[in-house]
């Protein structure tokens, strides 16, 4: 299996990260020898197996839908790049 | 005292609670050696001065019932600490200032511990030298050039160099195991869901675990016994029942039964790895405890498992990073152009890398060859300790296939890289417990490290055969200081 530049472009795409011509090509090279790694998988026979989503062999604890944390607004924006009255503000998404 | 921070933290803890010391005494002695040892690029961010008031506050009031009574403690910077920068070593987190603290530090400020400052470590964790940092390489104390290990590298420094006397570090696929292996120092990597995760910046969470870093397995013990709770904040935290691990070590491993996995003998192991091996099986049979040879078929499959799993659930949590909420953002003439520049500058190289491979693994037409094709693998590797344990209590094994390498010297081979972690990744992909402990020295004169996993929620266990193991290595760490001028 090959990683083209075209893959590339399009995980580049979905995973939102820019990414210019010179590091496409050094990305696919990477990521070639690593899925060359990866390909290892295919010498098992898996059809049978359940997959393991998650080792805690536990199911997920219920709780109340309560409210816990009350006036936070401050807090939450507090890091914000930039923020105006408690939003956040990001560039214009409608013209 | 001159030698304070020569002292483990049994040592420490003891000499405060006779009141032969005083925590602004022992706060003193770790921020100046810690000033003098600027060059081994240890810490991302101090927080001395705060932390002399702290201990000053605590010398006019002491609390001598804490389990960690005044002690000052550096933290790997992965945790969130309430009003104290966090960056898990990216330029993406640079200016980021939690609300918040994380149940583990919480936890260890309750037993009286105070914050001297947010340790180096790989960018997002994802790294095995802690060359990923935004912040710069991490120096190891055993020599010059020398990388300590990652993730983390800067906490196994500062232990190792004895700029903290115990931390706490996180453990993906071996970021404790293996630093502590390359600097002589103990770390545990305790069973999938002891520690809370609550507060940690995530990398992938079926398999991040936090755990201690110290100089010996006692204190590994004692540290192990705060951190490991049961939270409702983190939906994985497992309410088991706790042992008093520190009060019930003991050296009593008579007739315990250890495995020995023939498949941990890998192509091109250096034969110094071998007689370790040979060494540690030794003096488990000195210790009353027997040997067993057994089987672990799936263990060559760990490693390519992993950079499925790891890089899937890293793309899916990096996914918050996108300029808007927190963190640096990059200008951009739309919303989206924003969240690509943001991304791309933001995220180092080994980042990114990890988050196109998962990318792709997740992606339409691609899920079920890779992602569902790993998840059945990983349940196929658990299966095999599952088998092994009806037959051994533990298993011995090396921590790393290597002693430490030098600075650059893997950094353009990602799979090579990698391969550092091959006996450490099938213990977090089947969620169990694994202690390294400082076991011998390569020609060079550099640390290496054995490795007992356990059961499940055996951590009294491990670090029990661990305890009798030290006791026979009696290893002593080569420090000589050589950063300081």
């Amino acid at each position: 299996m090959s990683i083209d530049l075209k893959t590339i472009k399009h995980i580049s795409k979905l995973s939102r990260i820019s990414v210019d011509e010179k590091r496409a090509k050094k990305l696919a090279g990477d990521l070639n020898s690593i899925f060359d790694f990866i390909e290892k998988l295919n010498e098992l026979k898996t059809d049978n197996v359940e997959p393991l989503t998650s080792v805690a062999e536990t199911t997920l604890k219920l709780r109340s839908d309560e409210v816990k944390s009350k006036n936070i607004r401050e807090q939450i924006v507090k890091n914000s790049p930039q923020d105006n009255e408690d939003y956040f503000v990001v560039p214009k998404v409608i013209e | 005292m001159s030698d304070i921070t020569k002292q483990s933290l049994t040592e420490l803890v003891e000499n405060i609670k006779n009141k032969k010391l005083s925590s602004t005494d022992v706060t003193k002695a770790f921020i100046e050696r810690s000033e003098k040892s600027k060059e081994l690029n240890a810490y991302i961010t101090e927080d001395f001065t705060s932390a002399l008031d702290k201990a000053k506050r605590f010398d006019q009031k002491p609390n001598l019932d804490l389990k960690m009574p005044g002690i000052p403690m550096a933290v790997k910077d992965l945790f969130c600490t309430k009003d104290v920068k966090t960056t898990a070593g990216s330029k993406i987190l640079n200016n980021f200032v939690p609300t918040y603290e994380s149940t583990v530090t919480e936890n260890i400020w309750k037993e009286g511990a105070i914050l001297l400052g947010k340790l180096n470590c790989d960018e997002f964790a994802m790294g095995s030298s802690n060359e990923t940092s935004f912040f710069g390489n991490v120096q190891n104390p055993i020599d010059k050039d020398l990388v300590p290990g990652g993730s983390s590298g800067g906490s196994a420094s500062a232990v190792a160099g004895q700029l903290t006397p115990i931390t706490i570090g996180t453990d993906t696929g071996g970021s404790i195991r293996q630093p502590a292996s390359f600097t002589g120092t103990v770390g545990l990597k305790p069973t999938y869901g002891s520690c809370s995760r609550y507060g940690i910046v995530a990398f992938a969470s079926s398999l991040d675990q936090a755990g201690p870093m110290a100089q010996n397995v006692k204190d590994c013990a004692l540290l192990y016994e705060i951190i490991s709770t049961y939270d409702s904040k983190d939906s994985t935290s497992i309410d088991f029942k706790r042992n008093q691990y520190s009060k019930e070590l003991t050296n009593n491993i008579k007739g315990k039964k250890i495995g020995i996995p023939k498949e941990y003998r890998v192509d091109g192991m250096p034969k110094e790895i071998e007689d370790l091996w040979q060494k540690g099986i030794q003096y488990i049979k000195d210790c009353g405890a027997e040997t067993i040879d057994i089987s672990l078929p799936h263990t060559s499959y760990a490693l390519p498992t992993y950079y499925i799993v790891a890089p899937a659930e890293a793309s899916s949590n990096l996914a918050r990073y996108d300029g808007v909420k927190y963190g640096f953002r990059a200008k951009g003439e739309n919303l989206i152009d924003m969240y690509e520049k943001t991304r791309s500058e933001g995220f180092g190289t080994e980042v990114q890398r990890r988050i196109m491979i998962g990318t792709y693994v997740l992606s339409s037409g691609y899920y079920d060859a890779y992602y569902l094709k790993a998840q059945k693998v990983r349940k196929l590797i658990k299966n095999d300790f599952d088998e092994a344990y009806k037959k051994v209590d533990a298993i011995l094994t090396p921590s790393t296939p290597s002693s430490a390498f030098k600075i650059g010297e893997k950094t353009d081979d990602p799979v090579s890289m990698y391969l550092n972690d091959i006996f450490t990744v099938p213990v977090n992909l089947a969620g169990l417990p694994g202690i390294s402990i400082p076991a011998g020295h390569d020609s060079k004169g550099y640390p290496l490290g054995l490795q007992v996993i356990g059961k499940a929620f055996d951590e009294q266990n491990i670090l029990n055969i661990a305890f009798a193991m030290e006791e026979k290595i009696n290893f002593k760490n080569k420090i000589t200081d050589w950063w300081i001028k």
